[in-house]
């Protein structure tokens, strides 16, 4: 049955392995969006001197989004009907996850983040400011990968913030927010996107909520799930063959194909390094080595180099 | 009465006439709140354009060598550049 599932392309692994996201817009259908923002629940109108931290935690407990223990099998987390149980139930959602994480994710955690316009903070005596760039959970020097879905309901106007995130950051092992004071960094991508839009996060991501300038409040779903078994080759492996010759380096004539593996995997950020943007490649050949089950692939020759001789 | 203005930018290597992948701007005069993702222009193309505009250079990050067995583990942009500048206030 899980083959009839749209599974991942080669194309799209690749881009996950080298840019740690994969992007979906306005695939949630309205009535599912609609679903979720009911179970979510209404924010209370802003109170003067009410500090945030309690508007926050009423409405978390007074929602409908069930409270799950962790390392719950995913397919028994979310009621049968409920628009997450329907969110995941969709042939896009199952075909991805089948194609990252195998069959039988687990449930980590999730968190409904509500992300506050400036009425809230004016009333509880703070300010509008974004959340500090971080990397979720702690130092994982895995090779293995969670995902993290972001599940965006409804429309995110840029004033409203979004997610901001930096795609290529996943593959450093740094300590969660002992990088806040990274402010900007090129290439930073912010989530300006239509309702049911999803976004699925390798967990080593750099990210942060974005300040809500808007009158509007802001909400986010996330939903941290981690493979029970097998991540090798679990997506489709047809569109691609992973194993491709290598090919001509630095002293090139002519381009090479923009959407193979190796020509995604060797797409620099804007914010590499010009050292370390190597030992990103390095890195991403080793995370397709791990998941295509094939040690001696390489691109561009960045491992074949160095393991010559050994 | 003075205060600090503190400029952080990090370069594609360690040249301070090397370009600018990242930046952080703290405001000691309080005139503006700067944070994350707040700006998609880069302040100074590279740390030299920052000093001829009169930032002083007060901090470099410095290399270190890399520890055997650890080459390929990458953690945190490595070239950073702290920069200041004193501005009189009217209390």
């Amino acid at each position: 049955m899980s083959q009839a599932l749209p599974l991942l392309s080669s194309a799209q692994m690749a881009r996950f392995v080298a840019r740690g996201f994969l992007r979906f817009d306005a695939v949630v259908p309205d009535e599912i969006n609609a679903r979720f923002m009911a179970e979510a629940g209404e924010v209370a109108e802003p109170k003067a001197g009410e500090r945030l931290m309690k508007t926050y935690g009423q409405t978390l407990a007074a929602n409908a989004i069930p409270e799950v223990a962790a390392g719950t099998p995913l397919s028994r987390t979310y009621p049968e009907g409920s628009a997450i149980s329907q969110l995941l139930d969709l042939p896009l959602v199952r075909g991805a996850l089948q194609s990252l994480l195998g069959d039988d994710p687990m449930f980590d955690h999730h968190f409904l983040h509500i992300t506050f316009p400036p009425a809230y903070h004016a009333a509880s005596g703070g300010e509008s400011v974004s959340q500090h760039t971080h990397q979720d959970s702690t130092i994982d020097p895995r090779q293995a990968f969670d995902v993290q879905v972001m599940y965006y309901p409804h429309k995110v106007t840029r004033p409203m913030g979004g997610t901001r995130f930096i795609p290529g950051t996943h593959l450093r092992k740094v300590s969660e927010v002992a990088l806040g004071r990274y402010q900007n960094i090129r290439g930073q991508q912010h989530m300006v996107c239509e309702a049911g839009t999803l976004l699925f996060l390798h967990h080593g991501i750099w990210h942060g909520g974005g300040v809500n300038l808007s009158d509007r409040t802001r909400y986010m779903f996330k939903i941290r799930m981690h493979a029970s078994g097998s991540q090798v080759r679990r997506w489709d492996l047809e569109p691609i063959e992973p194993r491709a010759p290598q090919r001509p380096i630095f002293y090139t004539k002519t381009a090479s194909d923009p959407a193979s593996v190796a020509a995604i995997l060797m797409t620099p950020e804007p914010w590499f390094e010009q050292d370390t943007g190597r030992l990103e490649f390095v890195n991403r050949v080793k995370l397709w080595r791990y998941l295509s089950g094939d040690p001696a692939f390489d691109a561009d020759y960045w491992m074949t180099r160095l393991e010559a001789g050994t | 009465m003075t205060r600090q203005k503190v400029l952080v930018l990090y370069l594609v290597n360690s040249a301070l006439d090397a370009p600018t992948i990242a930046w952080a701007v703290y405001d000691g005069t309080g005139e503006k709140l700067h944070m994350a993702g707040d700006s998609e222009d880069v302040p100074y193309a590279t740390g030299l354009a920052a000093l001829k505009d009169g930032w002083r250079l007060f901090q470099a990050s410095q290399l270190n060598p890399h520890a055997r067995g650890e080459e390929f583990d990458i953690a945190y942009l490595k070239y950073e550049f702290w920069f200041e500048q004193l501005v009189q206030v009217i209390p």
